[in-house]
């Protein structure tokens, strides 16, 4: 559709720029940048309506972010590592929010190491997005627990340590949707992020975001040249919306795969190689050990699992939002504390 | 020895036991039956950091004037413990009685005590116990021997098992038959040489027994609190195990089936109090309960809470710091951290019961507080009120509606709007009172939706960094706060006529300050007392202590915090007040905090 202005709408009638956040104020050229506006084109691409959507953050670069998307949204910037949460809580107020938190590798491979494990742990629905670059940018550049084995920085020297496979990482703890990609990549990143709104549980999104200023040598995984050259996609990916008329016909037949999500969508895998059945958590869980002993960039849908009850399911709330429960249904009759009293010996 | 007047329910009977027999069970039917004699009665448990095998003590004070505060001497020990004989043997008064099983040595230090000696193991025998279970009704004996030392209704002892074993018929009946025939050898056989008697009277009509982490909880529960998220630690988790175990019997809409909470076990306090302000920003009333080191690690957040303006309400149930400390000890050392936590300048809204009644009513109160001044509430209660069972008046059903305080839905919103002139803030302050508005995420207005941070920011919720807009933001939260001053519980008062001396306290500290104010009025020392019960103290307080020539601060920590916090609030009054101060873990014994005052006034007057 298209507006009397000659503006592009979507399926609720919105056009690009109503999901638009403010000017970004991080370096020119950052990874992080890129991926906000895939966000943005996520969001007017699912027909999200901003006032339906709530994001959250930590501290850090990456937690600046949601300030440049969807700026009619509500949104919680909290503290470092700890946006897990903040979330998590927040989501139980009204659960038909669609939820998009942003972290980085500071947040969420570090400080926030166990908050981001418990929250997969739980499968809260909530589309996780890690802007991965191996360094702590906010702070002009000191070693993540991201950053490969042996990187020089010019006043820490040598990084001693294995990098934290934040993909791995969630796969052990039992995520529903684990997938990685680059934000030199901003066709993939979109999609991917499109088929984690569909998702309905814990979508994690490892994406290697190069740091322009701090962190962008040459060699170093988390660069843009690095990932240009190293990048090893699983398969082109695709998200076909439920309600689309769009077949899959782009597809050679033979060499797709269809993952079908819990909201009808359908995730469109194109085969780049071998048969990879991203429903196989072994097979996913090996995939990325042998991406890192090849020191490949693997990128794509690594795992999902569309039926895994989430958090929600475990629990006897209502569908409705929480947070408008009159507060008649909020104190209890005054005889059940009569009940109450005589109990109590 | 019957010569001399007997003692009728003013004493106080010790049980030494090890932790993890079961003697709980024993100390506890106890008590009720004692209750249910209309004898005012309290209890203070005192145990180890420990699950099994460590010596521990309960020990119930009958108070036929009612006073519920701890008392440091003995007048009856029940010795079961023989590693701690010697200490016991020593706490009781002359002409106090012990009880022992006939299988202990009683190491005969004193000739000024009655010593009873009790045929556990015959008695045991005879009940035809199975062995698996001789230890825990080992108890059962002592139950049945002071029922008929000290006169206690054997009646009422069968009523308090039937109420601790609700429905299990076969438990009831194997622990009474024990009570029964150690009843009935003591009947048979022990001349009563003490002067200890219990007697039916009237002093807990309209009365309930209960603990203040279940009061807590219930009060919540009817102040209609949405969500909880906590982390295990003592002495909090029971006060998180009430709200699991009452919730789902209160709070299902029956309209839907559906609850109207949730509750969250944590993977830690940082995650506890984290869930818990997403909840309140999110709407909800929110809540946590923890301890001084939970709340530690929960200081960060709670300053983002303060400064962003997040209501949430936090329980401490205060036990023995800095660091583990006195795990399973009661104090009060937690004031000053509460009041400013958090890096930079804040002050959060603290309230304080000073009963198990005001455990319930200020669970309730709480969240109308923390929703009217969109601001965390640090609720203050210790391990005292927290794991120990007291008598308490029954809990009243809230007097006020809830009040969820300014918030702005769809309709709401579009109405300030009309008003200002389209203008509205999420830090704007429209009222003059320092307090905003605020719109809840799920608001479909476009107006509503904002970008809340722990970064500075205007009134509009956008980021700044201008130094001007950082006073003029801040200085009105401080204008909130100092609003809360007259809007929190007010001070509690007892005058006397003629006092011209006063004692401030707070808390626990209550039960034995009620006590200790009559006992120094015996003495000739009449004392005005004014119990806090909200932090920032209200004019009230200062003006109590402007009208008397001194007023004592007494509290259970180290340094003196509340007269610390009253000097700092208070500076043109503080000379006028003395700090009596002290902490071993244990609740303040009336006589002490009498000696305190009563020698510090004999010094003056010198």
């Amino acid at each position: 559709m298209v507006t009397s202005t000659g503006q592009t709408t979507n399926l609720v009638g919105l056009t690009r720029a109503d999901y638009r956040g403010a000017p970004s104020t991080l370096c020119q050229g950052c990874g992080h940048n890129s991926i906000a506006a895939q966000i943005t084109a996520a969001c007017f691409e699912m027909n999200l309506i901003p006032e339906k959507v709530v994001k959250f953050s930590g501290i850090g670069c990456s937690s600046k972010s949601p300030t440049y998307f969807l700026g009619r949204s509500f949104s919680f910037n909290g503290l470092h590592g700890r946006m897990p949460s903040l979330a998590l809580g927040a989501q139980f107020a009204d659960r038909t929010l669609e939820a998009i938190g942003v972290s980085g590798d500071g947040d969420t491979a570090s400080i926030g190491f166990g908050q981001f494990k418990h929250l997969v742990r739980r499968n809260l629905p909530l589309v996780y997005i890690i802007e991965n670059n191996g360094v702590y940018g906010l702070t002009k550049g000191q070693f993540s627990a991201t950053a490969e084995k042996g990187l020089q920085l010019k006043r820490q020297g040598t990084n001693p340590f294995l990098p934290v496979d934040l993909a791995m990482e969630a796969l052990i703890a039992n995520a529903t949707f684990v997938a990685r990609s680059f934000a030199g990549d901003p066709k993939q990143v979109k999609e991917l992020i499109k088929a984690a709104i569909a998702h309905q549980g814990i979508a994690v999104i490892d994406i290697i975001s190069p740091c322009v200023t701090f962190h962008n040598h040459e060699n170093s995984f988390h660069s843009y040249s690095f990932g240009k050259t190293h990048e090893e996609q699983l398969h082109e990916i695709s998200l076909v919306l439920a309600r689309e008329e769009i077949t899959v016909e782009d597809f050679e037949r033979g060499t797709t795969k269809e993952v079908t999500m819990f909201d009808g969508s359908t995730v469109v895998l194109k085969k780049l190689e071998s048969e990879y059945d991203p429903r196989d958590k072994i097979q996913a869980l090996k995939k990325l050990q042998e991406a890192e002993d090849n020191n490949w960039l693997l990128t794509g849908l690594i795992f999902v699992d569309p039926e895994v009850p989430t958090l929600f399911d475990k629990y006897n709330i209502p569908e409705t939002p929480m947070n408008r429960l009159p507060v008649e249904k909020l104190r209890p009759v005054r005889s059940t504390l009569d009940e109450i009293n005589n109990a109590m010996f | 020895m019957q010569k001399e007047a007997m003692i009728e329910n003013d004493f106080c009977i010790t049980f030494s036991t090890v932790n993890g027999s079961g003697s709980a069970t024993a100390n506890i039917t106890l008590m009720r039956a004692l209750f249910r004699m209309g004898i005012p009665v309290s209890g203070k448990n005192i145990f180890p950091s420990n699950i099994q095998g460590q010596p521990t003590w309960f020990t119930l004070r009958l108070s036929k004037k009612g006073y519920l505060g701890r008392v440091k001497e003995d007048d009856i020990v029940v010795a079961m413990n023989p590693v701690t004989l010697a200490k016991d043997i020593n706490a009781l008064v002359p002409g106090g009685v012990m009880l022992i099983p006939d299988d202990l040595t009683c190491p005969q230090l004193r000739d000024d005590i009655v010593i009873y000696k009790m045929p556990v193991r015959k008695i045991l025998k005879e009940a035809n116990v199975t062995p698996a279970f001789r230890d825990y009704l080992a108890n059962m004996v002592y139950v049945g021997v002071l029922a008929s030392l000290l006169k206690i209704e054997i009646d009422q002892i069968k009523g308090a098992l039937e109420y601790h074993f609700k429905g299990s018929q076969k438990a009831v009946e194997s622990n009474f038959e024990t009570v029964k025939l150690a009843f009935d050898w003591a009947e048979e056989n022990l001349e009563k040489q003490d002067r200890y008697i219990t007697s039916r009277m009237n002093g807990t009509e309209g009365y309930i027994m209960t603990d203040g982490n279940t009061a807590a909880a219930l009060g919540a529960i009817y102040g209609g609190v949405q969500f909880i998220s906590w982390y295990p630690i003592t002495p909090a988790t029971s006060l998180a195990e009430t709200l699991h175990e009452y919730l789902p019997k209160l709070r299902v809409d029956p309209q839907t089936g559906k609850d109207t909470f949730a509750i969250v076990q944590s993977e830690d306090e940082l995650a506890a109090i984290g869930m818990v302000i997403g909840a309140g920003w999110g709407g909800l009333r929110a809540m946590t309960s923890t301890s001084g080191p939970g709340l530690s690690l929960m200081t960060e957040y709670i300053g983002l809470a303060y400064y962003a303006e997040v209501p949430v309400v936090i329980w401490d149930v205060q036990r023995v710091g800095p660091s583990t400390g006195m795990p399973t000890r009661t104090s009060q050392g937690d004031l000053t951290m509460v009041n400013f936590m958090s890096h930079g300048d804040s002050q959060m809204l603290i309230i304080i019961p000073g009963t198990i009644q005001e455990c319930f009513e200020f669970g309730w109160k709480a969240f109308d507080i923390a929703e009217r001044f969109q601001t965390p509430v640090v609720v203050l209660s210790d391990l005292d009120f927290g794991m120990n069972q007291w008598m308490t008046k029954k809990f009243e059903y809230p007097d006020k509606p809830i009040d969820r305080g300014k918030v702005l839905w769809e309709d709401d919103l579009d109405k300030m709007l009309e008003q200002n002139n389209g203008i509205w803030g999420r830090y704007l302050d429209v009222d003059g009172d320092g307090i905003p508005y605020r719109t809840l995420p799920g608001n479909q207005h476009p107006r509503s939706g904002h970008f809340v941070r722990g970064t500075s920011h205007d009134e509009f919720a956008n980021y700044s960094e201008d130094g001007d807009v950082w006073v003029h933001n801040f200085d009105r939260i401080k204008k909130k706060i100092e609003l809360a001053r007259e809007s929190l519980p007010e001070p509690v008062k007892v005058m006397r006529e003629g006092a011209d001396i006063g004692i401030i306290s707070s808390g626990s500290v209550d039960s034995a300050l009620l006590e200790a104010c009559d006992l120094l009025a015996e003495d000739g020392i009449k004392t005005d007392y004014l119990r806090i019960r909200g932090i920032p103290f209200s004019k009230d307080v200062w003006d109590f202590i402007y009208d008397h020539r001194l007023t004592y601060v007494v509290e259970m920590n180290r340094d003196g915090q509340l007269s610390q916090l009253l000097t700092m609030d208070f500076p043109d009054v503080a000379y006028k007040l003395r700090k009596v101060a002290y902490m071993d873990g244990l609740p303040l014994p009336a006589k002490w905090i009498k000696k305190q005052i009563q020698e510090s006034e004999e010094n003056l007057s010198w």
